[in-house]
């Protein structure tokens, strides 16, 4: 598949984020005075083409689950923009909306879940769960919500027999397939997949990854695919995003994303990823000390006290995210002059 | 890696069944394996496959409706002042007796997977290496603190005095996980067990605790018995893999066999499954039908045979298959292999012969 880049017209976009920021306060005292921030998302920019697949990767903490639940407006943003354009057309600013005004853009944007056994209400039918984001857009005919969770029940590969049962009666895939019905029910056209894979076997994830796969290629789909795992991202991502302490340090295609990393954080987590092939060493990368906290950010470049192509430079000023070769945005000051190992 | 002659551990046949009031779950459903000091022992399978509960049987900690059925455990002991090492079947100790409660902790210690549980938060991670130690080996409380605070130095935790009256929950996940390594190690125990030491850390304090782990055991000439899911891991780590999948041993063999000349038609599948480098982004990746069977649901025959390619009518629905030798490196438990006469000859005949 040809993948649009950045020079695609701005007309493919179905969301662009611009200097998004959320800023947690943190209280203390008796009087809860706000003492400083946690700085979850700190001036994040990236765009999604819609029918592409955007692989958001980072560490525990980086960020990635607070700039998604941002997008979906499960949380408002401290400022920036987020604009979205709707299935008619239009284009809003996420970010400005209200509640009201939010509501009918909802069934457009939907989220598939990371733990498929904590996101199925124990206590709830098949029909129940996967009908009710129905029931709620006005669907008041038992019936012809019957016909579609039947549908989508044989869109995720399950029978429709199944819709009377409850949640316990499946394995960890089959209940995934079963969130992802959930999340297609409203025919959604952006989908947030948090770490969709990495609670289940390794025996049935491959079947989950050819389903998302299968799905987006029929209903046109745009995910913006939350994950750690290097391998699965490399796999079913089109282009691919880095975070590190709130910021976004590299996006690019994710094919030269591992062939050609241009940001050393970027480069440690592609070295860092155990392959699958004892003739292959990996895992020889010197990351030291531990990831900073976004409540106290180190000055300069937030990485530079892990990186090991540190100049004084890197101590005291922020590097600017940039293009620095067409599509392939970073922000390290020395992009343009390291030669980063990338994936054999 | 050559192996010298005497295996540290060989688990013979071992079962552990669960009485449940719903029926009897057969998660360890006789296993055997051989562990040689300075080996990294690797075991991997899915969620069921019983690695978990092997290693609970190996310390007796199998908890109840659980029971160790049958089988054997035997671990060549070495005693202190010179003597000649001794072999005890640990499936025959009484679990709450002195000398099991030695040699847990003493001779055989584990790494557990998420060590923000495994560790108190009401007592410093100092304290808690040093009662173990204390537990452990004839020295006074002073001579104890110099010794995890060695440990610690040598798991390469910076401010390592600092550190050592902290609380679990003062430290980072990564510093926590090396924490549990020092006080696992703190009794220089023959036998390590890992089990999923990094599945609660993030990729790049997996690489750090990874080669540390690798430094140690080459260090201490110790053997760790690694126990993942992720192949990746496994593959980087282990030098001997055994793959298991509902209680049974379905293959093992040298890490570089198992990856690159896979036997079981289960670790064929599970290998072809994962993404790896040189496969096309977005194509479609081979997967192994349906899933892993409930417990209660156990197939009959060989445990893999409904999901299975190469499922043959009659005969793998209907019988077990036995772990069979298929040369001289690896040994599958599967029905396709069984008809080659070469060196067919039952693994634990070839074993005890050794021992």
């Amino acid at each position: 598949m040809t993948t649009p880049t950045a020079q695609g017209s701005n007309d493919k976009r179905l969301l662009e984020v611009k200097n998004l920021r959320k800023y947690y306060p943190i209280k203390k005292g008796f009087l809860r005075k706000t003492v400083g921030y946690v700085r979850a998302a700190d001036d994040v920019n990236f765009f999604i083409n819609e029918g592409e697949t955007l692989g958001l990767v980072g560490e525990s903490g980086c960020g990635k689950t607070t700039v998604s639940r941002c997008i979906l407006r499960a949380q408002a943003p401290t400022s920036g923009e987020m604009l979205f354009r709707t299935g008619d057309g239009a284009t809003v600013d996420l970010s400005r909306l209200d509640r009201k005004a939010l509501s009918p853009l909802r069934s457009q944007m939907q989220m598939i879940f990371q733990d498929p056994y904590g996101s199925l209400n124990p206590r709830m039918t098949i029909f129940d769960m996967v009908s009710e984001p129905l029931l709620i857009s006005g669907m008041k005919d038992r019936r012809k919500r019957e016909e579609r969770v039947a549908e989508l029940l044989r869109l995720v590969g399950l029978r429709p027999e199944f819709m009377q049962r409850f949640p316990h009666a499946f394995s960890g895939g089959q209940r995934q397939r079963i969130g992802i019905a959930r999340a297609l029910a409203l025919n959604p056209r952006l989908v947030v997949a948090d770490e969709p894979v990495s609670a289940l076997d390794v025996s049935v994830q491959a079947q989950t990854l050819n389903l998302l796969l299968d799905l987006q290629k029929r209903l046109n789909l745009t995910y913006l695919f939350v994950s750690h795992n290097l391998s699965v991202v490399k796999h079913i991502c089109d282009r691919v995003t880095v975070m590190y302490v709130g910021k976004i340090v590299e996006t690019a295609t994710a094919e030269e994303m591992f062939a050609r990393p241009r940001h050393p954080y970027t480069a440690a987590l592609v070295a860092a990823l155990p392959v699958a092939d004892p003739r292959i060493k990996t895992g020889n990368v010197e990351l030291p000390g531990e990831v900073a906290s976004p409540a106290n950010p180190p000055s300069g470049c937030y990485f530079h006290p892990r990186c090991a192509f540190c100049i004084d430079r890197c101590r005291t000023e922020a590097p600017a995210y940039r293009e620095i070769t067409p599509g392939h945005f970073a922000a390290c000051h020395r992009a343009e002059e390291l030669n980063l190992a990338g994936m054999a | 890696m050559n192996q010298p002659s005497d295996p540290l551990l060989s688990i013979r046949d071992l079962k552990v069944h669960f009485f449940m009031d719903e029926g009897v779950v057969r998660a360890v459903d006789g296993v055997s394996l051989d562990v040689y000091p300075g080996q990294v022992f690797g075991i991997v399978g899915e969620s069921g496959c019983g690695k978990s509960v092997t290693m609970k049987a190996l310390l007796r900690i199998v908890e109840p409706p659980g029971r160790i059925v049958s089988g054997e455990m035997l671990l060549r002991r070495t005693n202190k002042k010179g003597a000649a090492p001794d072999i005890v079947d640990l499936a025959k100790l009484d679990a709450r007796g002195q000398e099991m409660r030695d040699i847990r902790g003493g001779q055989i210690a584990l790494i557990p997977q998420e060590p923000m549980a495994a560790f108190s938060p009401v007592h410093t991670v100092g304290n808690q290496i040093m009662e173990a130690i204390q537990l452990h080996r004839n020295v006074d409380k002073k001579e104890a603190r110099a010794i995890a605070l060695q440990q610690l130095k040598d798991v390469g935790i910076p401010e390592a005095e600092q550190r050592l009256d902290a609380y679990s929950w003062q430290l980072s996940g990564g510093l926590r996980q090396r924490a549990m390594i020092a006080m696992a190690l703190s009794c220089n125990p023959a036998l390590l067990i890992a089990d999923e030491p990094t599945t609660a850390v993030d990729v790049t304090t997996q690489a750090q605790v990874l080669r540390l782990l690798r430094r140690l055991q080459e260090e201490r000439n110790s053997a760790i018995i690694f126990i993942t899911h992720d192949l990746g891991v496994i593959a980087q780590v282990a030098h001997y893999v055994t793959v298991m999948y509902l209680g049974v041993v379905v293959e093992q063999g040298p890490v570089d066999d198992i990856f690159h000349n896979p036997k079981h038609p289960y670790t064929q599948a599970l290998l072809k499954s994962i993404p790896s480098i040189d496969m096309t982004a977005r194509a479609d990746l081979p997967t192994i039908k349906g899933s892993i069977p409930h417990p209660f649901n156990r197939p009959a025959g060989c445990p893999f045979y409904p999901r299975c390619a190469r499922f043959m009518q009659g005969k793998c629905d209907k019988e077990i298959p036995a772990l069979l030798a298929v040369d001289d490196r690896q040994r599958v438990s599967c029905f396709l292999y069984h008809d080659q006469p070469a060196e067919a000859a039952p693994v634990t005949a070839s074993v005890e012969a050794a021992l």
